[in-house]
């Protein structure tokens, strides 16, 4: 499985991130020799082998339904780079 | 003056509570330092002016309580500091001033410590050189020659400040082994607790299951202490495990008499330097000369821990990093409608190295490759944290080195991506079994430059790993050779 | 009795075409905090005023997840007759939009927490069972507004992080007119439940209706389409009515369908393609690594069974069984737990059927007119219940006031034995009613408790 420019550009309208042909291009070397290196993998036989997606062996917490003292407006505009004295603001989408 | 910043942590505090220094007088020891020191690019944020402040006012009160009083603490980048510029070291970041305080260093500060300030690090803990960082290259207070050295990596800033004195200690973070071995490469001491010992709440997330904070310091002793003050469970981070806190500090024990010590077999590879082996050898005699009982064993999968490790954690922090789009924090960049804005702002603020690891992630769990990548990766896991377990019922502690290498130049291996990743090959193992781990400097190699020696334990055991470091770290008698060049 | 036959289909150029029709229906969980952070669900509030440092997705936040929405979602499903599942996960759905801060919304992919079951609906051709494929919990995003600002768009993170239900329907529904009377059935049911609101109108249900066509006598199903987020039954109905002609055009025509995602456009009343979701369909669903999985104890879900209220279809059987409701007026009164409640409180101490015929005929017909509710009826389920006993009095009265109806005798004596049973034959005439009416209706008006 390798990849070419047209996934690199697939991945990189995915993962939101502006490509051009010099990012391209690093990409793809970058990338496949990756993947490459990943391939070691597939020597081994694991089937039906559980997959271990939490190395946390106890019962999820679950909270209370209480609302806590929560954030002022202001502080949770703060840190926004384009935001008005109600909303965040941001382009338009093109829908 | 420079007495005072050699102290190690526990030093320090007690001399503090005893009032044979003044906080003023260890705070200042360290400003002094640090202002001297520039060149090393330690810090992206200094809060020097308020822990002077903060000194000044304990001793006007004679407020030297909590169990880290006064001391002077600088900590890793990524852990977000209530009303201090938190970056994660990434252009993406630049300005954003947390409205909160992460629970790791919320600890240290209800101890009684004062923040000196934030640790430059690789971008959002991607690295193992401190070579990514958007706020330039840490160098390493050890030199070869005259060349300037990484200091490893993620937490380049911490290790390379802890081994110059800047900081009484330090925390970091390890997802890989960000926090062993950049201590390795600079000669101190760096603990990786049990997943879940530590809160990551406020913690800049890269890799969920994998990150753990932990104590970057001069001695075993201070991880002890540090690991006291910063463990306990955090009902705000689901993850958290709800164990009993440990009493770190207060049961070190140097005596390992009858200690099981496994030595495992795959841990030696292909072209191991000779000075790495001859560390690993002097390792297990100290050991075997202190009462311990050392046993070759088998890690069948090891050599499978880094494909495992490159599919999971780019996974992980590809999703993780979504969130920094421009819109509620950080940086953004103009675009004409809202995809371009996103698009430019995330290809602007990120670094090549996160955005490998995004690309790689997103491909990894994207719609037919999930199960040839991404399950693939998960079920390896299983296979390597079984190893482990199974390992654990004939010995109490593994012994291996930290790094593959001592400290390279800066730039010798930001070329190829896998060179880079092959540091992480003793680390990564023990992050995916979610162990905790220890590395001491074991000695140094034939240029002068520190190696480290790693510990490995059973889940929720440092007690033995500390123990083990302990009694290692006195036979061994490292003395730090860090000269001050760069002042 | 001659039920009426089921007759929706569409006459095309070629032939008459069936409808296919399934729904995935969000419906806002009813709790005071959200479901992974404990900020307050309140609707109506000022813009982001209701947004914690995790609803917001700032750097190193994690979930913690709300115990009373697992417990509804669990009710939920038992409401649904569907199996609870003792394990389940929360995986994240990959996709970026300006109100999903986190760049992935946390919900549940392959292990839901609540699988198969069933709804009935009534319809006026006999009962209809619709198949639930699952249930599963899901943050709501927050909301953008579009229309504030020629170039920019502005969000409101209140709703982000709200937990929501999402209830997958098995496509087995063939006519708006189903689609209607499956969201008033699982509406009706989530408010009996206290789950949800069902207040569509706030936003609390929407739904995604997925909508397919095939020649009668067909059994392979139609690529569908799928319209979002419809948040009234009106719009549901009249988005099937476009889409359906819309693909059978199409087909007539020898084109294909395209599996895409539509808007209802309520101004032109039309359905159109959502470019900006075509490369969404990759969500890169994986285990959400900030929380572990979820396991409920059989102890715990039948403790929860064990505390339900009598849900719709057990109180319509018990009202035809117990009460002799016809199964039209039954399902009048348990069409929402308001009137039901009401209707038990009357026929506490009244004539069963008289009750229920005069609240669906009477009672509604005066709300219906003023387009109120039954929480804002003028008489009191009470007083209500008083007046139907006065006017059986008043009946038997009058009756007895005519000396050539011996029955009327009978009754009259009978009343002091056992005053409802017998009283379910006497017929109203209009003139009693009105003569009744006069008298008391200053009693009832001036003394409603």
């Amino acid at each position: 499985m390798s990849i070419n420019k047209e996934t690199v550009k697939k991945i990189s309208k995915l993962s939101r991130i502006a490509s051009n042909e010099q990012f391209e291009d690093s990409m793809i070397k970058d990338l496949n020799s990756i993947l490459t290196f990943v391939e070691q993998l597939n020597e081994l036989n694991i089937k039906n082998i559980e997959p271990l997606s939490s190395v946390v062996e106890q019962k999820l917490f679950q909270r209370e339904d209480v609302v806590k003292i929560m954030n002022e407006k202001k502080d949770v505009l703060k840190n926004s780079p384009h935001k008005n004295e109600n909303y965040f603001v941001v382009p338009k989408v093109i829908e | 003056m420079t007495t005072i910043a050699k102290y190690t942590l526990v030093e320090l505090v007690n001399k503090i509570k005893s009032k044979e220094i003044s906080a003023v007088d260890a705070t200042n020891a360290y400003v002094e330092r640090i202002q001297k020191s520039k060149k090393l690019n330690a810090f992206v944020t200094e809060t020097l002016e308020s822990a002077l402040e903060q000194a000044k006012k304990a001793d006007e009160i004679n407020q030297k309580d909590g169990a880290l009083s006064c001391a002077p603490i600088a900590v890793k980048d990524l852990f977000c500091t209530k009303n201090v510029q938190t970056t994660a070291s990434s252009k993406i970041l630049k300005n954003f001033i947390p409205t909160y305080e992460s629970t790791v260093t919320s600890k240290l500060w209800d101890q009684g410590a004062f923040l000196l300030g934030k640790l430059n690090c690789d971008e959002f803990a991607m690295g193992s050189s401190n070579e990514t960082s958007a706020y330039g290259n840490v160098i390493n207070p050890y030199k070869n020659n005259n060349d300037d050295l990484v200091p490893g990596g993620s937490s380049g800033g911490c290790s390379s400040a802890v081994a110059a004195d800047l900081t009484s200690a330090t925390v970091g973070t390890d997802t890989g082994g960000s926090i062993r071995q950049p201590a390795a490469f600079t000669g101190i001491v760096g603990l990786k607790p049990t997943y879940g010992r530590c809160s990551r709440w406020g913690i800049v997330a890269f890799a969920s299951s994998l990150d753990q904070a932990g104590p970057m310091t001069k001695d075993v002793a201070d991880s002890a202490l540090m690991l006291d003050v910063i463990s306990g469970h955090d009902e705000k981070d689901s993850t958290s495990a709800n164990v009993k806190k440990g009493e770190f500090l207060k049961n070190l024990n140097k005596d390992i008499k009858g200690l099981k010590v496994g030595i495992p077999k795959e841990y030696i590879v292909d072209n191991m330097p000779k000075a790495i082996q001859s560390l690993w050898d002097k390792g297990i005699e100290l050991m075997k000369d202190s009462g311990a009982i050392i046993k070759n064993i088998s890690l069948p999968h090891t050599k499978y821990a880094l494909p495992t490790y490159y599919i999971v954690a780019p996974a992980e922090a590809s999703s993780n990093l979504a969130r920094y789009d421009g819109v509620k924090y950080g940086f953004r960049a103009p675009g004409k409608d809202l995809i371009e804005m996103y698009e430019n702002t995330r290809a602007q603020g990120f670094g090549n190295e996160v955005k490998r690891r995004i690309m790689i992630g997103t491909y990894v769990l994207s719609s037919g490759y999930y199960d040839a990548y991404y399950l693939k990766a998960q079920q390896v896991r299983r296979l390597i944290k079984n190893d482990f377990d199974s390992v654990f019922n004939e010995v109490d502690t593994i012994l291996t080195p930290t790094a593959p290498s001592s400290a390279f130049k800066i730039g010798d291996k930001t070329e190829d991506p896998i060179s880079m990743y092959l540091n992480d090959v003793f680390t990564v193992p023990v992050n995916l079994a979610g162990l905790p781990a220890i590395s001491l400097p074991g000695g140094l190699d034939e240029t002068g430059l520190p190696l480290g020696l790693q510990l490995i334990g059973k889940s929720f055991d440092e007690q033995t790993v500390l123990n083990a470091a302990y009694a290692l770290e006195e036979k061994i008698g490292f003395q730090s050779q860090v000269k001050d060049w760069w002042m | 009795m001659t039920e009426k036959e089921f007759d929706y289909y569409l006459e095309g150029q070629t032939g008459k075409w069936e409808v296919i029709i399934g729904l995935e229906v969000h419906a806002q969980v009813t709790s005071n905090a959200k479901l992974f952070s404990s900020s307050s669900t309140k609707f109506g509030s000022d813009p982001n005023s209701q947004v914690s440092l995790v609803d917001a997705a700032m750097p190193g936040m994690l979930p913690v997840i709300n115990k009373y929405c697992v417990e509804q979602a669990i009710k939920t499903g038992l409401g649904l007759k569907a199996k609870i599942n003792n394990f389940s996960k929360f995986d994240r759905k990959n996709y970026f939009y300006a109100d999903l801060p986190q760049g992935y919304q946390i919900s549940q992919f392959k292990f839901p927490i609540v699988g198969e079951g069933k709804v009935i609906l009534d319809m006026p051709y006999g009962t209809k069972e619709v198949g639930i494929e699952r249930l599963h919990l899901e943050q709501d995003a927050g909301k953008s507004l579009h229309d504030q600002d020629p170039q920019n768009s502005f969000v409101d993170l209140n709703r982000s992080g709200v937990a929501l239900m999402e209830i997958v329907g098995k496509p087995d529904l063939r006519s708006p007119e189903e689609v209607g009377q499956y969201v008033k059935k699982l509406r009706s049911i989530m408010r009996y439940l206290n789950t949800c609101d069902g207040n569509m109108d706030e936003g609390s249900l929407r739904a995604d209706v997925n909508v397919s066509v095939r020649k009668v006598g067909s059994t392979e199903l139609g690529t569908r389409c799928e319209i979002k987020n419809v948040n009234s039954i009106k719009f549901m109905q009249q988005a099937i009515e476009y889409e359906a002609k819309r693909q059978i055009e199409i087909i007539e025509q020898g084109g294909a369908i395209n599996q895409e995602t539509r808007l209802f456009d309520t101004k032109k009343m039309e359905t159109r393609s959502m470019r900006s979701k075509e490369d969404a369909h990759d969500y890169r669903y994986f285990p959400d690594p900030d929380l572990l999985p979820l396991e409920l104890d059989q102890d715990y879900v039948d403790t929860i069974k064990k505390s339900l209220p009598e849900l719709p279809d057990e109180k319509k059987s018990r009202l035809m069984n117990d009460f002799g409701l016809s199964s039209y007026d039954a399902s009048i009164i348990i069409s929402d737990q308001e009137i039901s409640t009401y209707y038990e409180e009357v026929a506490k101490n009244s004539d069963y059927k008289l009750a229920a015929n005069w609240m669906i005929v009477e009672l509604f017909g005066i709300l219906n007119k003023e387009n109120k509710e039954i929480k804002d009826s003028p008489v009191s389920a009470k007083n209500l219940s008083k007046l139907i006993i006065r006017y059986c009095y008043s009946t038997v009265i009058w009756h007895y006031m005519n000396p050539l109806t011996t029955w009327w005798y009978i009754n009259w004596i009978l009343i002091f034995i056992d005053e409802f049973k017998t009283l379910r034959n006497i017929r109203s005439s209009p003139s009693t009613f009105y003569i009744f009416t006069i008298t008391d209706y200053i009693y009832v008006t001036y003394s409603n408790s």
